[in-house]
């Protein structure tokens, strides 16, 4: 059962993430990358990563790709789908996409003997997930949680900043 | 349970069609999703290992990650914004004022 969930998603991100590279028109891009990143949520959920899971679908799928489909709009698509759509460097780019692909596979392939791949034998001890990564963000790693939030903050005042029409 | 290594390989999967969104596309909204791609498959790794080692920094991580994308991505679609209105195009390949 856990096989099935795992292979069925796993399938079906990578087939999604495929449509996004491969699709001409940004709006359905769009739409497909929201399907992978649902799927990864699906991932993370059947990894025991609940808030994680609960993070990525209400900031990437209710922000980030809501922002992008507002963008799409406000940009002119029509136009932006008649050009040409491949870069005229393309078999170089895939020649060393390809190149990337073999190195990752040869590392992963390799791993064992590097780093634990084998499936752990208990089920996760990290009951109470929720409640595990608060903890963690609010005392071990406060300071970076913080810097985050500036991080956040000076994204805010950029994009305000960059995206306002000139009125002076 | 699910061995690692084939999250890894999902993973490994994802940046590769990350990398050719990114390197072979024109369509500058389109390699921003490829990025959003890649940065997914960090986010598989860091979870994968969370639960592999059954410590929960991983998954600490991963919530920075997705909040370094989001803020990348107001950043980014803020300056895609900025570019239309003077050049009226989001074709990477004829932005290109910085070429000398």
């Amino acid at each position: 059962m856990e096989q099935l969930i795992f292979y069925s998603l796993a399938g079906a991100t990578v087939l999604f993430g495929m449509l996004v590279v491969i699709a001409r028109n940004p709006v359905h891009s769009a739409i497909f990358l929201i399907g992978a990143l649902m799927c990864i949520a699906g991932l993370y959920l059947q990894m025991g990563a609940e808030f994680v899971g609960g993070v990525q679908i209400l900031v990437y799928v209710g922000g980030v790709m809501v922002l992008f489909l507002f963008v799409i709009m406000l940009v002119n698509v029509r136009t932006a789908e008649r050009v040409r759509q491949l870069s005229p460097e393309w078999k170089t780019a895939l020649l060393l996409a390809g190149a990337l692909s073999v190195e990752l596979v040869y590392l992963v392939l390799k791993g064992p003997g590097v780093f634990a791949t084998a499936a752990p034998e208990a089920i996760p001890a990290l009951q109470g997930n929720t409640q595990n990564v608060g903890a963690a963000l609010y005392t071990k790693y406060l300071l970076p949680f913080e810097i985050a939030s500036v991080l956040l903050l000076v994204a805010m005042i950029g994009a305000v900043a960059l995206a306002r029409s000139r009125m002076d | 349970m699910i061995p690692a290594s084939h999250y890894l390989i999902l993973s490994a999967l994802l940046v590769t069609i990350g990398v050719i969104g990114v390197l072979t596309r024109r369509n500058i909204l389109i390699i921003f999703m490829s990025i959003e791609l890649i940065l997914n498959a960090a986010n598989i790794n860091l979870i994968a290992f969370s639960r592999q080692l059954q410590d929960v920094i991983g998954q600490v991580f991963a919530v920075f990650v997705i909040t370094v994308a989001a803020a990348e991505a107001a950043i980014g679609l803020g300056i895609v914004i900025a570019l239309f209105r003077n050049r009226e195009t989001i074709n990477a390949d004829e932005i290109d004022l910085l070429k000398g």
